[in-house]
């Protein structure tokens, strides 16, 4: 396990774990760090930073640092999740397409390029638009449906190199399984682009639940940081000089998006002997 | 030849999954969300326009599901595309047509300008690999990589037109009217210049890392050293041979990128209130105008066919490989 010996001697990795463990770790003490109940109204609106509220409040009086602590939950939770649907969806779509060459490739390749094609973010727009029930879930929903099929592309030309070493072929003549050949013989050799590829879709995740939240596709009473955005810019938070209320938490969501990057960069690197650093 | 006809079918099958999207959505929801659509317009709307919806939504119609599917191609084809339930009477097309030219200018011309900025980039990167302007760069690149394109934005009015007031908050032109001839134009490129450099530093990072990369594997190839032996001069190398085939998966990339720049483009130009086909997408989310979304969800799709087309042609035209009909 050489790799992971890598994986956290390289610079990029390091810092991208430790901002990813402290999103992690606000996430599970929101409780315990955050000053007041995110949902409480108790204060006076639209107040600027003070003491009191170091990022001020919202126009109905909720304490916005408040929100922005319990916001990690529902974004981190969103990115972890609809990475990982997305990278198994791109993990069973690159994998039966790579080794089972003919007419199933040709079909499931298709059906990848023309996901790749149509723009991401359009499509999880109406499609949200028409899926009335709002929630996480949702969100999660769409997401993972229309962002597997890079991942699936990558994927597949790594097992097209690997399916004619000798060691898949040895498996092939003793009479395996499809299956078993695809699950145990290749799957093993590609982790680490699946590594690359959670964390990849780990950033579409994050960025596009910001999008979607913004624009209200979201459910408005939850509480994470694409919504606190939706609130700032519904309530013009900006012209009104609060600019910390839209600030901050954009910036959570740019650094949580910047340190899956940079793990998904760091594996790359690890694994791409060439873009090492010598 | 045989290349760019696998490109026309692709291009042909996606448009059509594109058109069958739109269809089968509003049919496969649990209860119709097109039905709570009309009956929240039911009073404004006359009795024709209703029936036009509920035939393109498929409510209280007993015709088969195939017969509906191709009727519904047969309207898709011949760009009917219906009316806008909220700018009613006036048609989707008509509606999308005013807002097209904006998007058009915006779009094509910052991504052009990222592509271009950010490969150049890109190939200094990593040919100055060790010094510290790179070190800076990458990390930098990183970053903006992974914000929010519409919180970029949003700072971006923030600081520079309502801090600093240099640029006009939102808008494509100033509303005072008897603008014309020059004076007309300097508005509209006044109004433009904070969206579309937006746009064009988000997009710049993504396009410096993709030529960053490709570079770096291109750079300990053999004949870069070889090139290097040969004594030839240093800028030669780093643009003819190294760029120069660095770029080419810069180009296949292009299908995923032109799909983000073009999310981009839209939050920036709600942030901006800016009239193209974004800020219009906006307007019929926020007024469940599903005609219009549909419109807009199909053209952005043609438009994005369309620029994946041409960086196909000019692949075809920069890969011999490709010429000879290979992949």
């Amino acid at each position: 396990m050489n790799y992971v010996k890598l994986f956290f001697s390289n610079r990029k990795s390091a810092i991208g774990v430790i901002i990813f463990l402290f999103f992690v770790a606000l996430a599970i003490f929101a409780p315990f760090v955050a000053p007041y109940s995110p949902n409480s109204m108790a204060f006076t609106p639209l107040q600027g930073p003070s003491w009191k509220h170091w990022l001020g409040t919202t126009a109905v009086g909720q304490d916005i640092l408040s929100q922005v602590i319990w916001g990690t939950r529902l974004s981190l939770m969103v990115g972890l999740i609809t990475g990982a649907i997305t990278t198994i969806i791109s993990v069973i779509i690159g994998l039966s397409s790579g080794y089972l060459s003919g007419l199933t490739d040709d079909i499931l390749m298709t059906i990848t390029n023309i996901f790749l094609v149509i723009p991401g973010l359009p499509l999880i727009i109406i499609i949200s638009a028409f899926i009335v029930v709002k929630g996480i879930w949702t969100i999660i929903f769409v997401i993972s449906l229309t962002g597997w099929a890079w991942g699936a592309r990558t994927l597949r030309s790594q097992v097209l190199t690997l399916k004619n070493r000798d060691y898949v072929n040895a498996s092939v003549v003793v009479g395996e399984s499809s299956s078993h050949i695809i699950f145990s013989d290749i799957f093993p050799n590609m982790l680490s682009l699946v590594v690359a590829n959670f964390f990849g879709a780990a950033v579409y995740a994050v960025l596009s639940e910001a999008g979607l939240e913004f624009l209200g596709l979201g459910d408005s009473s939850a509480i994470s940081w694409g919504t606190i955005l939706y609130w700032a810019q519904n309530n013009q938070a900006l012209l009104f000089g609060l600019w910390e209320w839209a600030a901050v938490p954009g910036l959570m969501i740019a650094l949580l998006g910047m340190s899956f990057a940079l793990m998904n960069f760091a594996v790359d690197e690890i694994t791409n002997p060439r873009l090492r650093k010598r | 030849m045989k290349y760019i006809l696998k490109r026309v079918m692709f291009f042909l099958i996606t448009a059509w999954a594109a058109v069958t999207i739109n269809f089968i959505l509003p049919r496969l929801m649990p209860g119709n969300p097109a039905e709570v659509m009309i009956a929240k317009f039911q009073g404004r709307l006359n009795p024709q326009a209703i029936s036009a919806l509920e035939i393109a939504f498929g409510i209280n119609t007993h015709e088969n599901i195939f017969l509906q599917y191709w009727d519904y191609l047969g309207r898709m084809l011949t760009g009917n595309f219906g009316i806008s339930v909220s700018f009613y009477p006036t048609t989707v097309g008509q509606v999308l047509s005013q807002a097209i030219p904006w998007t058009l200018g915006l779009a094509g011309f910052s991504t052009v300008i990222a592509f271009i900025v950010g490969t150049l980039l890109g190939i200094r990167v990593s040919w100055k690999r060790n010094s510290t302007s790179s070190g800076i760069a990458v990390p930098f690149a990183f970053f903006l990589n992974s914000m929010p394109y519409f919180w970029f934005a949003l700072i971006v009015e923030y600081v520079f037109a309502f801090i600093f007031g240099w640029f006009p908050l939102g808008g494509a032109y100033s509303s005072a009217s008897g603008l014309g001839g020059l004076a007309l134009v300097w508005s509209i490129l006044y109004h433009a210049i904070l969206p579309a450099g937006t746009i064009v530093i988000t997009a710049m990072g993504g396009w410096m890392l993709t030529m960053r990369n490709n570079m770096i594997s291109v750079l300990s190839d053999d004949y870069i050293t070889f090139a290097f032996a040969q004594g030839l001069p240093e800028s030669e190398i780093e643009l003819n041979y190294a760029a120069r085939n660095a770029i080419l998966p810069s180009f296949t990339g292009f299908a995923m990128a032109i799909g983000f720049v073009i999310s981009g483009v839209l939050l920036t130009e709600i942030v901006f209130s800016y009239p193209g086909v974004g800020y219009l997408l906006y307007q019929a989310v926020l007024n469940i105008d599903y005609p219009l979304m549909q419109a807009i969800f199909l053209f952005i799709t043609i438009a994005v066919l369309i620029a994946n087309f041409i960086a196909d042609i000019v692949y075809v035209f920069l890969d011999p490989r490709a010429r000879s009909g290979g992949e």
